[in-house]
């Protein structure tokens, strides 16, 4: 009852002063709007990362053949002929971690269709590849299990070399020799733009390996296998599966060296990962700042109004008000002011967001825990920053209060 | 008739640094139920110091205040507001109505802090607005309303929570002669039809002679302490 008619008081009181409670809540608007759209801004720029390095390959491990040692020389890994398409096929059958996994043969080939020519790197992959790297198809098909078996003469071709051999024409259909066998264009690959070391990824064209293995280069082993782990964090899981799987099909004995090693680029991932997350934490603090100058703001109005409504708090009291009450009334006050701050803080915080991604087109991600937080918070800052002020309002001689002018 | 208000030997002494200034010199004083008390002195009398005592707003130095039989001089803050509220009704020269705020809710404004449900408090405030003759001002802000007016709605905001007393600092300070006859006629009438007792603080002669008691303070303690036997009374109109 007492608690109620209280918040009716405060409320009143906001009400006959509606500009200046304007004025106060400004400082927690803004603060609150802020650290919302920062920490939507955070928050995006983390998941564009995540996603672009996903796309890169965080969770992707290479394994490549071990070094061949030939007296005491060592040539470097990707030397030997360790690995089958086998190895890949068992890794995807027996290993839970793994989601996906592709033997990979390249080769710098020169392609032909009709009178032009192009030099472009030859790549022999299974239909997981796709999976593997994120690369989807703009039209046609990618290779599938059938393109395997039968070792197909079909292709899978990137835009750089449709480019350079149809320009503008649709590609599908058409053939392309490469050393003089033809091959059946059956999908482009959407564009992927460079690598970090300049490399056009869109120049290549995709064959089965089997068709690589058997019609190009006449060979039975593979050159690499590229795998997907089901998730970054399974990596290293993944990674240590891998080794035990392999070791154990290539008979590798106790105490002997690997006749392959297993890479990963999660150091890039989790680098990218740590900047981005020092990156939220900076706009969050820059914000979490903003809020706090908003908190003092209020408790700058609050002190002002104490002072100025000193002859009403001695009139209160005169008529029977205690302290609790004046300190209650005035807390309400403050954390009434904040809370509806916080709350149209919330909201602008929300709308300059949206129009972020809208207009300009960046990736904003408003997530419901600061939401809460926020608004909790700016509660807690109207309760910290009114105490003061409602405790010297409470505190208040009645006598004196009464004769203030 | 019980005695409403009963102090004895009541000292109060202001620190300034050093120097210590004696504002109440031992008062002894009885006001039994349904009296008009008018006190009068100049200022430094000592006699605001003493409403102030009498009023729970201010601890006496030494000495007893008996209010209603029970000693209340030396409770604690929060007992003398619940005392304020329920048993003293303060009537003040500037008439400290909460600005921008209805004459009717500023007479609902003790009951706020009693507990009252918002029906009886709006039928009870109602009710005090119509005895002090504002039955038909009861939405007008003070500021829409004469002196004389918003010293009406300060007494019935005095008298809302049914007091045993009321307490009035210069009540007609601020009004012109007429319209403190008025209210000193208002007093009057509530003094004899409801048997409210009053202490009514003053400094001019002929708002006293309005009073059935007269008090004069000189430097901290009481000098003249007679019944009035030829009280003034105002003609209502």
């Amino acid at each position: 009852m007492r608690w109620l008619m209280t918040f009716r008081i405060a409320l009143r009181a906001l009400a006959r002063n509606k500009l200046r409670a304007f004025l106060t809540m400004l400082g927690i608007i803004i603060g609150v709007g802020a650290v919302i759209a920062m920490v939507a801004i955070g928050e995006g720029a983390k998941a564009t990362i995540r996603s672009q390095i996903s796309a890169l390959g965080t969770n992707v491990l290479v394994i490549l053949p071990g070094s061949n040692v030939q007296g005491g020389v060592r040539a470097g890994s990707g030397n030997r002929y360790t690995l089958l398409d086998s190895d890949a096929r068992a890794m995807t059958r027996e290993l839970r971690s793994v989601a996906y996994a592709s033997p990979v043969l390249r080769r710098q080939e020169q392609v032909i269709a009709g009178n032009l020519n192009w030099g472009t790197l030859a790549q022999g992959v299974a239909p997981e590849f796709e999976q593997i790297r994120d690369w989807q198809i703009e039209s046609g098909r990618f290779l599938h299990e059938g393109d395997m078996d039968s070792a197909a003469k079909v292709t899978v071709i990137g835009q750089t070399v449709a480019r350079q051999l149809f320009g503008n024409d649709d590609p599908i259909d058409s053939v392309i020799r490469i050393r003089n066998i033809p091959f059946r264009v059956v999908g482009l690959l959407v564009g992927k733009g460079q690598t970090g070391h300049g490399q056009d990824q869109d120049d290549t064209v995709m064959v089965p390996y089997t068709t690589m293995q058997k019609r190009l280069m006449r060979i039975t082993y593979v050159q690499s296998i590229v795998v997907r782990a089901i998730s970054a964090e399974k990596v290293p899981e993944a990674q240590e599966q891998i080794t035990l799987l392999l070791r154990q099909r290539h008979r590798i004995a106790e105490g002997r060296e690997d006749d392959f090693t297993v890479r990963n680029l999660s150091d890039i991932a989790e680098a990218a990962q740590s900047t981005a997350r020092v990156m939220a934490v900076l706009l969050g603090s820059v914000a979490g700042i903003s809020l706090l100058v908003g908190g003092i703001g209020i408790m700058n109005i609050m002190l002002v109004s104490v002072t100025e409504r000193t002859r009403e708090i001695g009139i209160r009291m005169a008529v029977g008000a205690r302290g609790r009450d004046i300190m209650l009334q005035f807390l309400v006050d403050a954390v009434v002011m904040a809370a509806t701050g916080g709350g149209i803080g919330i909201l602008l915080g929300i709308g300059s967001s949206e129009v972020l991604k809208l207009w300009a087109n960046w990736p904003t991600l408003v997530s419901p825990s600061i939401v809460a937080v926020a608004f909790l918070f700016s509660g807690a800052v109207g309760v910290f920053f009114g105490f003061y002020p409602a405790k010297k309002a409470a505190t208040l001689d009645p006598i004196e209060a009464l004769r203030y002018e | 008739m019980s005695e409403v208000i009963h102090v004895e030997n009541l000292f109060k002494t202001y620190r300034m640094g050093d120097v210590e200034v004696p504002a109440l010199r031992g008062i002894n004083l009885t006001v039994e139920r349904g009296e008009f008390v008018a006190v009068m002195g100049a200022s430094g009398s000592g006699k605001s110091t003493f409403m102030n005592i009498l009023g729970c707003l201010d601890h006496p130095t030494s000495g007893k205040y008996f209010l209603e039989g029970e000693e209340v001089g030396s409770l604690s803050r929060n007992e003398w507001a619940h005392l304020r509220n329920k048993r003293i009704g303060f009537v003040f020269q500037g008439f400290n109505l909460l600005a921008r705020t209805s004459a009717l809710e500023n007479v609902e404004l003790p009951m706020m802090y009693n507990g009252y449900a918002g029906k009886q408090r709006h039928e009870r405030a109602m009710e005090v607005l119509a005895l002090v003759g504002l039955g038909n001002r009861v939405d007008h802000l003070p500021n829409q309303l004469s002196g004389g007016q918003q010293q009406r709605v300060a007494i019935a905001r005095a008298l809302v929570n049914k007091p045993s007393l009321i307490l009035a600092d210069e009540p007609t300070g601020n009004l012109d002669s007429a319209t403190g006859g008025e209210i000193m006629g208002l007093f009057q009438r509530l003094n004899t039809d409801q048997g409210i007792t009053i202490i009514l603080v003053t400094h001019e002669r002929d708002i006293a002679e309005y009073a059935k008691r007269q008090i004069v303070f000189r430097d901290g303690g009481v000098i003249s302490d007679k019944s009035n036997n030829q009280v003034l009374v105002h003609l209502e109109s």
